[in-house]
């Protein structure tokens, strides 16, 4: 049922407060609400954090408990966790999430136009397909036809998402 | 005796040694080679001029002198020293009085031709009660010399979407501010209909899109004269149709044309050097669900 757990060496990223936003990792448990926290690759001095305004991560470090911050520091770096929290999808979303909500009005109108052009290419092929398949009747070519035509709908997809986010730069 | 003499015999010739002296260092630096009476009478004249007496009216208490103002005139032979002012001046402003009458020609027969007419003439009426005076009030300015302000978002070339009007959710070039302080933009008339207008600052969004408009030369005559609504106003006729003579269609006149177009040809090139921007322009800005303008960053 759980499967990311609060241990030693848990990363876990800070969801309010002050820090908010930052990544850290569980140094040591103080008692049943706060633990010992240090985040220094990511600028957060080593202090007592309540559980409540963490998230756990999938990532865990290797270092004993109460390990000083330089071994903190050399877990991290060795695991690369920076790099690989910017591939998650979670970093993702909140990234988008940051570029939508500082998108202009320009930006906007931009993000719109790529939109209903991706819309359009997508429902033309759509309506292709349903051409087809209504003029060929109830015959078996008719799943496989549309399984080979979604791929390449996919890669226009992927097309016009990129010119849209390239659009909210 | 014999001492208060050489003693008075002293002085004089030590006073002329003294004005020889201040006058030779006076004048020295400027023409050694003059003669000494010239030199010494230039001397004393600048010595006269600069020394000022001590007060010739003592202290008794502060505030507070010994002699009255009559006797002080006396003291500082005020009498003698009467100046008047160069006379030419006064002499021409006594010739430019301005003119009381003024001669106008009369028609009909038998009339004598001209009549004198005075151009300054008594009031026509004297009310039975004065104006009581008003009290003195302090920075109350006409609308002519309030302070102007714009908004620092505000700057010429910016994108901005106005919000009243006829033209309201149409985004526009804002180019300068006018003298009473309303904002001068344009479409440009052929991306969204919007002519050379004034718009008014505080019902106006100003978003962070600018176009460069730098080099444009803006004509000077588009001022707020140029752009205030006419009203004819002469009702000869009081009966009736009164509402037809005044404009009630607006026309657009060739110099508006032409205004436009010499405006907008500088604009239009540098928005189609952006991408997108003329479509953008041509939008209109709207909301809808979830949209909420306090979270929007324009």
């Amino acid at each position: 049922v759980f499967k990311r757990f609060v241990e030693i060496g848990r990363v876990a990223f800070i969801s309010f407060g002050p820090h908010a936003g930052k990544l850290v990792a569980i140094v040591d448990v103080i008692d049943q609400n706060r633990a010992l926290v240090d985040g220094p690759c990511s600028g957060v001095r080593r202090q007592a954090m309540p559980f409540k305004c963490m998230q756990l991560t999938d990532f865990v470090l290797k270092f004993p408990h109460s390990a000083r911050q330089k071994c903190v520091r050399l877990a991290w770096e060795k695991e690369n966790i920076n790099e690989k929290w910017a591939a998650t999808r979670w970093a993702k979303k909140i990234e988008a999430r940051e570029k939508k909500a500082k998108m202009t009005d320009f930006d906007r109108y931009k993000v719109m136009k790529a939109k209903k052009m991706r819309n359009r290419i997508i429902k033309h092929e759509m309506k292709k397909l349903q051409r087809l398949a209504s003029k060929k009747g109830k015959k078996p070519e008719k799943p496989e036809k549309s399984e080979k035509s979604e791929k390449p709908e996919k890669a226009q997809k992927s097309a016009k998402v990129q010119k849209a986010q390239k659009v909210q730069k | 005796m014999a001492g208060e003499k050489a003693a008075g015999e002293k002085k004089p010739g030590e006073k002329a040694a003294r004005e020889k002296k201040r006058g030779k260092k006076k004048t020295g630096e400027k023409k050694p080679a003059e003669q000494k009476p010239t030199q010494r009478a230039v001397g004393e004249k600048k010595k006269k001029v600069k020394k000022h007496h001590a007060s010739r009216n003592p202290v008794l208490a502060r505030g507070i002198g010994r002699y009255s103002r009559s006797a002080m005139y006396v003291r500082k032979a005020l009498y003698k020293r009467k100046y008047t002012a160069p006379e030419t001046k006064i002499e021409k402003k006594k010739k430019e009085k301005p003119r009381a009458t003024i001669i106008k020609p009369v028609g009909g027969d038998k009339n004598g031709g001209s009549r004198v007419v005075k151009i300054r003439k008594m009031p026509r009426y004297y009310p039975t009660e004065d104006v009581p005076r008003k009290l003195l009030s302090h920075g109350k300015k006409p609308f002519c010399q309030h302070k102007r302000r714009l908004r620092a978002s505000i700057t010429p070339g910016t994108v901005l979407i106005l919000l009243t009007g006829r033209h309201r959710g149409k985004r526009v070039v804002f180019l300068k501010q006018l003298g009473t302080g309303l904002l001068l933009v344009t479409g440009p008339l052929v991306i969204n209909r919007v002519p050379l207008r004034r718009a008014h600052q505080k019902f106006v969004i100003a978003t962070s899109t600018k176009v460069d408009i730098s080099g444009v030369k803006i004509p000077k005559h588009l001022t707020d004269a140029y752009f205030k609504k006419k009203r004819l106003r002469k009702p000869k006729h009081q009966e009736g149709e009164i509402f037809d003579t005044e404009k009630e269609k607006y026309e657009i006149t060739e110099q508006r044309k032409s205004d436009q177009k010499a405006v907008d040809s500088q604009i239009l090139a540098r928005i189609k050097q952006v991408p997108q921007l003329r479509g953008y322009l041509r939008s209109t800005f709207c909301l809808s669900n979830g949209v909420y303008p306090h979270k929007l960053v324009f």
